[in-house]
């Protein structure tokens, strides 16, 4: 149990400039405290999310991965979280399919407006990693290669 | 590539940052990093010896690319990269790591703050070793504007721009502008007759020659970005040409179709074919087509044949004009928070329980009653009246957590004019606290209290209900601790100031942000308070935040400034950040040309080529490409693996 407590997983969390980055900057506005696990990356859109950052974020190591972008309609570049939402369900599939665990991947739209709602995401992810413990499958199977 | 020469200015700001992240092993850590040549941490970077030593350091150092972990990039990204420049070195090779708003004020454990400090400064430390010198794209801007919504927001921001002579297009919803201050009574503190103040701003930008009106007409869509939009407006057929219309009134008198009246907030009705208001501009009728019989002449056609100017004209159909201007204003307003979400205050059911907006119409001059107080049920002069602050606002369990701004105000206001008409009535205002902020504001509340002996209690009204053909108002005076039971000849409610409906569409249309309470959000709340967050959109009026006529028309001058400023150059620099195709790798296979959201992408001989103009850096092109052959500058794919690595080690 002591381990378990000990243990903090370690995210990526891939940010959309317009909203979801604008949202955390609202959190932190508003001083709304959340787990210092996830380590922001701020990206243009949520559209030009690759697969391959979340096959990379996990083989270098990350226990979960976090995507957040504008909520759907509210894209800053008309579309691009459709073709996020697309590609980001498919990667889950592909997950499943070489045995991570789907939960380690996670989806959520933050609006600028959201500071709150960010928060609450991060702490709800980081609370739902920690059950599932290290990820090693997609960072052995690297290694061993 | 010979090796980065990476200077990391790391920010104290003040306590903000170094009470929870150890700044100087932020530094110290980035100096350890293969490309940095140079770290310095201070108190401010961003006050003058901040950026003058950033400067400095950069030529003393010979750097040639800078990080500095400070605040958001949203805040001082172009001051430092207008600092880069100066101290002679590309500004785009200067990036910030947001070690604040995404570290040291969400995170109180000093251990691990400091290490997500650290991971964060790294990432954008090995961004920049890749970022490349970019120069920013020039682009011609189009001296033209666009002001969304016509009420006093709207008016006063068109005129000021076009009095910098520059032309303006004024778009508005309704039949004719003027927009809520027109349905004003009195205003506060002065009680200037409304109509009085506005009616001549309604001529003036009619006449205006840079001015072209649009009334009746809705932003449909918009693209393009600062200094080029295009925007599709939808012209709504009037079926009258008001070049021709004499304003007779002979089509009304044979209307047959009688509906209520939006203009009086209901407290009268109007026929299909209607002028909101006598003073109307433009001064035309309108002919509503959800209300009219059938635009045919079989069907009814009285208003056409009476019509001896020939003005009406049943085969007008809906228009889409698209305009071309630089950049847009939007103040599209405010509405009234529901009554029908306040169930324990009738519901908007009780008779004789109005909201503020149909008080003014009550009192006005030019309303239904002719400015005599008669309440609608019986049309008899109310002798109590009770007046009801802070319904829906203040509330953040049930309904609004904002307060109004103006209730307190047109509150008192409302109980002056209510004495003024009824000197023998009596006034009572249920309230939380008085808000008169605002020059000679409280002494106007003070004199509405002593002078015209307002009963001022001091609490909330928990019922109200009919009950022998008054209201009864079921409330407790907090400051007594006494329960207070009135029987109203009426009631007034000062609702909470909501944002007007069809300000989500809007803000979807133009793509700017809402807040909270879905009001449309400003860039930063102190220092871009009227500009949203998309270049070259800006706000006027209530439809940012509740605010009073004062406020609303400095908001709108300073919006308009804005345009000027904007439209007053030549040309305007845009982002360089855009899709580039590294032909090599290209096998035009068209993935990234179907994934373009601006249609920015084609493929020629075998090849994707990008539309610099068109480009918005979005990178879903490159999120495609199966083969890394696009990418946008300074955000490629190599530089966020690079990233992802630093946010884990």
């Amino acid at each position: 149990m002591s381990e378990q407590q000990a243990y903090e997983p370690k995210v990526v969390a891939f940010l959309c400039k317009w909203c979801s980055s604008a949202g955390s900057d609202l959190a932190g506005v508003s001083r709304i405290q959340y787990p210092p696990n996830a380590t922001p990356i701020t990206i243009p859109c949520t559209g030009a999310m690759s697969p391959m950052y979340i096959l990379s974020a996990f083989n270098k190591g990350a226990d979960g991965v976090l995507v957040s972008g504008c909520h759907i309609g509210d894209c800053h570049y008309i579309e691009g979280n459709y073709l996020a939402r697309r590609k980001m369900h498919l990667t889950m599939e592909l997950l499943k399919f070489i045995g991570v665990e789907p939960d380690r991947f996670r989806m959520s739209w933050v609006s600028a407006a959201e500071g709150a709602k960010f928060a609450r995401v991060v702490t709800d992810f980081v609370n739902d990693l920690k059950p599932l413990g290290p990820q090693d499958k997609l960072k052995k199977v690297v290694a061993h290669d | 590539m010979s090796k980065k020469r990476t200077g990391v200015f790391v920010c104290h700001c003040g306590t903000n940052i170094a009470a929870t992240v150890d700044v100087a092993r932020v530094a110290k850590e980035m100096a350890d990093e293969n490309t940095v040549s140079f770290t310095q941490e201070y108190v401010y970077m961003c006050s003058e010896p901040g950026q003058e030593s950033v400067v400095q350091a950069i030529k003393d150092n010979e750097l040639d690319s800078v990080v500095v972990t400070c605040c958001s990039p949203n805040l001082h990204e172009k001051t430092f990269r207008d600092n880069a420049k100066r101290a002679g070195i590309n500004n785009f090779t200067c990036e910030i790591a947001n070690i604040r708003e995404q570290c040291s004020w969400v995170h109180n454990d000093k251990a691990k703050g400091t290490e997500k400090a650290i991971k964060i400064s790294r990432s954008v430390v090995r961004r920049v070793n890749r970022n490349k010198p970019l120069e920013a794209i020039a682009v011609n801007v189009t001296r033209k504007a666009m002001v969304i919504g016509g009420g006093i927001a709207g008016i006063q921001a068109a005129l000021d721009i076009a009095n910098a002579g520059i032309e303006v297009i004024l778009v508005e919803k309704q039949a004719t502008i003027g927009g809520r201050m027109l349905q004003l009574s009195e205003t506060f503190p002065t009680l200037d007759c409304s109509q009085c103040v506005l009616s001549p701003k309604m001529v003036e930008v009619k006449r205006h020659p840079m001015v072209k009106l649009m009334t009746y007409s809705e932003v449909q869509d918009l693209t393009g970005s600062v200094g080029n939009f295009q925007v599709k407006v939808l012209k709504k057929p009037t079926f009258v040409d008001p070049d021709k219309c004499k304003i007779c009134d002979h089509c009304t008198e044979v209307c047959p179709v009688v509906v209520p009246n939006e203009y009086e907030l209901n407290l009268n009705a109007r026929r299909a074919i209607y002028i909101p208001y006598a003073q109307a501009i433009p001064a035309s009728f309108t002919l509503d087509e959800s209300a009219c019989l059938g635009l045919n002449p079989v069907v009814c056609g009285k208003c056409k044949d009476v019509c001896e100017a020939g003005a009406i004209n049943y085969d007008m159909r809906p228009e889409i004009v698209t305009e071309n201007v630089g950049a847009v204003v939007v103040a599209t307003g405010f509405d009234l928070y529901g009554q029908e979400n306040m169930p324990e205050l009738g519901g908007g059911k009780l008779e004789d329980v109005l909201d503020g907006l149909q008080f003014e119409r009550l009192i006005s001059a030019s309303g239904a009653t002719k400015g005599h107080v008669l309440r609608p049920s019986d049309h008899k002069e109310p002798k109590e009246v009770v007046f009801i602050q802070c319904v829906g606002s203040r509330d953040p369990a049930k309904h609004c957590a904002y307060c109004s701004k103006i209730c307190c105000m047109y509150t008192a206001k409302h109980a002056r004019l209510y004495k003024k008409h009824v000197p023998d009535g009596r006034a009572y205002v249920f309230y939380i606290d008085i808000r008169s902020g605002g020059k000679g504001y409280e002494e106007f509340v003070q004199r509405t209290m002593e002078d015209d002996d307002t009963l001022y209690l001091r609490g909330r009204v928990s019922k109200l209900y009919r009950h022998n053909g008054k209201v009864r108002v079921l409330g407790t005076d907090t400051l007594t601790g006494q329960n207070v039971e009135i029987d109203a000849d009426m009631v007034v409610l000062a609702q909470a100031m909501v944002p007007s409906k069809g300000t989500t569409e809007i803000a979807k249309t133009l793509k700017i942000g809402r807040d909270k309470d879905g009001f449309l959000a400003e860039a930063h709340p102190k220092l871009r308070p009227v500009e949203s967050v998309t270049a070259g959109i800006y706000l006027a009026g209530a439809a940012q935040a509740p605010k009073d006529i004062p406020e609303t028309v400095a908001q709108a001058g300073a919006a308009a400034s804005k345009v000027i400023a904007l439209l007053s150059q030549t040309t305007l620099s845009r982002s360089p950040l855009i899709a580039k195709v590294r032909p090599s790798h290209c096998t035009g296979c068209g993935m990234c040309v179907d994934a373009c959201p601006f249609i920015a992408i084609r493929l020629e001989n075998g090849k994707a080529v990008v539309n610099e103009a068109l480009c918005e850096g979005c990178g879903s092109c490159s999120a495609t490409c199966l083969r890394a052959a696009i990418d946008v500058k300074n955000v490629t794919q190599l530089q966020i693996h690079e990233m992802i690595e630093a946010c884990l080690a």
